[in-house]
């Protein structure tokens, strides 16, 4: 009998060792005793101290955390594996049970294949059994890219792929043999030997004291301009004063002072001023490859990012980043711009990706925007995708065909999106849908529309446009959006009222007794929905009281209350209030998240300590604090 | 004799062996458990959609029990036509007098039978591939499949949240719903890879469906 399947499994298994190593026949006589399993994220496969299974894994789509336990229960991550990497081999080996756990990442397929048909093909064959032994005993997959072996990225540096001591205020790594020339050395001279020793800077000293620093840069502005001969003394180009600090400084010190001055080099001195001798210097570069998770570096690697699969593998990275912020406390307006600007890198570069593989070039202006938490800054884990896009008005009789190359790019990047991480709005609500992908005017009057019907289901659609971020193309597409907006908000009390009625709609989340309101049937019975009785009317709340002032081009909901806290003094108090429980929901979101690999929109309350609890009530008697300020200000009655 | 097509209960003994086996499977019921149920996801290829013109031409088949699929365990049968369209060839690609070994349509039937027992079956607008496969059985005497059907186009309409945005008598395509979940999509259009990616989306939309609910598999049960 012919099995389809086994061929199609046999020729996924082809691409990886120790199958690849193994004969067409071999190779398909397995495949067909494979069992395919699915898990859901955070799933165990197998955990320590369980007993072998008759099986050894390779994921075939997914993601796999290998975890060591330590005294204390707390699992550590000790490996990842992904597409067409092997793990639980110990049965191969030993009789002993697991010594680590394997826990899904994410939603995973993963292929068994059965040690009583494996096993003789292992001993027969000694490339395979040698492989076997190998991975089983480096722990390390696939022993023969061991140069890819726990490196981030492999394109240029060497970036180690460090666990501990992510943001710790670690030093600084300082090089000590820094070049060093007198003030009188010529331009030549200097160049000459930065070549030999092939650095980027020399530091200009008098007594071991820096006077000055030359960098390439300064090569470029001079001489390559032609404005100096090479002739000159190295006084006349370098930079003075130097920046200095003394050898104590941290890593993110030393980032602060340099995106301050606009520097890339730091020198450290004895005492850290410049009357003190030189000790070492510090460059940008060094600082970045010291930290393979560091912003910059991923930023980096995002860009140059030649594929969806690499992408998504910079995605987790980024999470381990926010893990490490997370835990070290760093403030949450800080976080929310780094995981926003990461984001944001991952939607520019996959759409720039996406337009090159079109056949043709845009045929006009477009503008991507991104919607909904992402638009407002304020999305720290994946969450849906929501976004829209605009394109410049063409004539009647091109429209459609215009329409149908935006439509088609808007399938490619969402698709690709979906891949990475960010998964599609259930609600369609993407540019990919032929209502979200419209020219300017169709825009306006679609605006012009929802803003005068005022149906609650218009609301909800304005409420998400008006949290609009554009992620890319032209930004005078979405500014014209903007100024339609307020125009015809211009006067419109009843569209702002409906508004209220809707920010009201979720009450104080505290029920009579103080105790929290927790959703009452379905899948998430008993759970706290934090985002719908938190997040939301505070958020809803915001973009009210914003749009009355009519404020431009802030949608993040904390940075409107702070900016509603300087419009209205008398309410100060209440609107910083706010601005500090939205922070601090969205974080305890992000934590909650973390912690369970979803959402984090679900709490469970019985996991919550009780200094948890209080924080969160604390964030609650806000918002019922705002939705009271609501109901006085606007004229809700009618609405509710 | 004219009359015993009225006959509420047929009789048993009048049936092949076959299908007296089949029969006598469902007096075990199944079990409680949704873990230990068998499920046979199934897909058929024809030569087209005319329930009294067309015929089968292969019937795939894979078993999912407790989340996982086991390869060996499969089942894929290719018919011998007297009928041919070649228009469907385009889609599916089985041309006739191709070098496959063939069945008859009784040979098939009897072994699909003896392979589903009384599972659950499984397939993606179940309706259709269930009357093909009823209508095969018609043609050579017998009564039709007397399984539960579960049909992964209404199950997946489950998982999607219920608003006013989404249409909610959309019809989703498997190619949709494979793209929605990310599922490679080789062997599309045979019908054991067509079995095979119905029988992801079909874990991935119980699991979606979260466990609460499937212990009110009855509910879902289309015929």
């Amino acid at each position: 009998m012919t099995n389809t399947i086994a061929a199609r499994i046999a020729d996924f298994l082809s691409d990886y060792p120790p199958f690849s190593l193994l004969e067409k026949k071999q190779l398909y006589s397995i495949a067909a005793e494979v069992r395919v399993n699915y898990y859901e994220q955070g799933k165990a496969i197998f955990l320590k101290g369980e007993k072998v299974h008759e099986y050894f894994y390779i994921v075939h789509k997914g993601a796999v955390d290998l975890q060591k336990v330590n005294e204390k229960e707390e699992p550590e991550t000790i490996d990842k594996c992904d597409e067409g990497d092997v793990f639980g081999l110990r049965p191969l080996f030993a009789k002993e049970n697991y010594q680590i756990n394997a826990i899904t990442d994410e939603e995973s397929i993963i292929y068994a294949i059965p040690l009583k048909e494996f096993k003789p093909l292992a001993i027969s064959n000694s490339q395979v059994g040698n492989f076997l032994m190998e991975s089983f005993a480096s722990n390390t997959r696939n022993p023969y890219s061991t140069e890819h072996r726990g490196k981030l990225f492999t394109e240029d540096e060497e970036i180690s792929f460090k666990q501990e001591a992510l943001f710790d205020l670690q030093p600084i790594p300082m090089v000590k043999k820094m070049v060093t020339v007198s003030p009188e050395t010529s331009i030549q001279e200097a160049a000459t030997l930065m070549s030999e020793k092939r650095v980027g800077s020399v530091i200009v000293v008098e007594d071991d004291k820096p006077v000055g620093i030359l960098t390439d840069l300064d090569f470029r502005e001079f001489i390559g301009t032609g404005k100096l001969s090479i002739d000159c003394a190295v006084n006349k180009i370098m930079n003075s004063p130097v920046i200095c600090y003394s050898k104590g400084i941290t890593i993110a010190q030393a980032q602060l002072t340099m995106m301050k001055h606009d520097i890339n080099h730091i020198c450290i001195t004895k005492d850290g001023t410049p009357n003190t001798k030189v000790k070492g210097i510090v460059s940008e570069h060094d600082l970045m490859v010291s930290q393979g998770n560091n912003p910059s570096v991923l930023m980096k690697a995002i860009k140059r990012a030649r594929s969806t699969k690499k992408l998504k593998k910079i995605r987790s990275k980024i999470l381990f980043l926010l893990q490490g912020y997370l835990k070290n406390n760093i403030p949450l307006t800080h976080i929310s711009k780094i995981m926003f600007e990461l984001n944001d890198a991952t939607i520019k570069r996959t759409i720039k990706r996406c337009v090159d593989k079109m056949e043709g070039p845009p045929p006009v202006n477009f503008a991507w925007m991104s919607l909904g938490s992402q638009g407002r800054k304020e999305q720290l884990l994946h969450t849906d995708q929501d976004n829209a896009l605009v394109f410049a008005d063409v004539p009647e009789e091109k429209l459609e065909e215009t329409r149908a190359y935006y439509l088609k790019l808007a399938t490619k990047v969402t698709k690709r999106l979906n891949i990475i991480g960010y998964e599609f709005c259930p609600a369609e609500m993407m540019a990919r849908n032929p209502k979200y992908c419209l020219s300017l005017s169709e825009w306006k009057d679609q605006f012009s529309r929802w803003v005068t019907t005022s149906g609650s289901e218009e609301i909800l659609l304005c409420q998400i446009f008006f949290d609009f971020d554009i992620s890319y193309g032209d930004v005078k597409l979405t500014n014209s959006i903007s100024d339609h907006v307020f125009e015809i908000l211009k006067g419109n009390r009843h569209f702002l009222n409906s508004l209220a009625a809707q920010a009201l709609r979720n009450p104080s989340p505290l029920g009579f007794f103080r105790q929290f309101l927790v959703e009452q049937d379905g899948e998430k019975k008993d759970l706290f929905d934090i985002k719908k009785r938190g997040i939301m009317p505070l958020t809803d709340a915001g973009r009210l009281l914003i749009l009355e002032y009519r404020v431009k081009n802030i949608s993040n909901t904390a940075e409107r209350f702070e900016k509603l806290a300087q419009l209205e003094p008398k309410n100060k108090e209440l609107y910083l209030a706010c601005a500090y429980s939205s922070k601090a929901l969205i974080k305890f979101r992000t934590k909650q998240g973390l912690k369970n690999k979803d959402s984090g929109r679900f709490i469970n309350l019985e996991d919550l300590g009780k200094e948890d609890k209080v924080k969160l009530k604390r964030c609650f008697k806000t918002i019922k604090e705002i939705q009271e300020l609501i109901k006085l200000r606007f004229e809700v009655t009618y609405y509710i | 004799m004219i009359f015993n097509w009225f006959k509420k209960k047929h009789n048993l003994e009048d049936f092949p062996g076959f299908w007296q086996e089949y029969e006598n499977s469902f007096e075990e019921k199944l079990p409680e458990d949704t873990g230990d149920i068998r499920f046979v996801v199934f897909d058929t290829e024809t030569t087209g959609f005319d329930f009294e013109k067309d015929r089968i031409l292969s019937i795939g088949a894979v078993v999912v029990r407790n989340k996982s699929i086991e390869v060996k365990d499969n089942f894929e049968v290719y018919l011998d036509q007297e009928k041919f369209n070649p228009e469907t060839v385009k889609i599916h690609g089985i041309i006739q007098n191709e070098k496959f070994d063939k069945l008859s349509e009784m040979e098939a039937l009897q072994k699909f039978l003896q392979y589903i027992e009384n599972s659950v079956l499984v397939a993606h607008h179940a309706r259709f591939d269930v009357k093909m496969v009823n209508k095969a059985l018609s043609r050579h005497g017998l009564p039709k499949l007397k399984n539960k059907v579960l049909d992964t186009s209404v199950l997946y309409k489950k998982t999607r949240i219920s608003t006013n945005l989404i249409d909610r008598d959309r019809v989703y395509s498997l190619d949709e719903i494979a793209e929605a979940y990310n599922i490679d999509m080789t062997d599309r259009h045979t019908a054991s890879g067509d079995a095979y990616i119905t029988a992801i989306v079909f874990i991935k939309v119980l699991s979606r469906l979260g466990s609460e609910k499937i212990s009110s598999l009855r509910k879902l049960y289309r015929f």
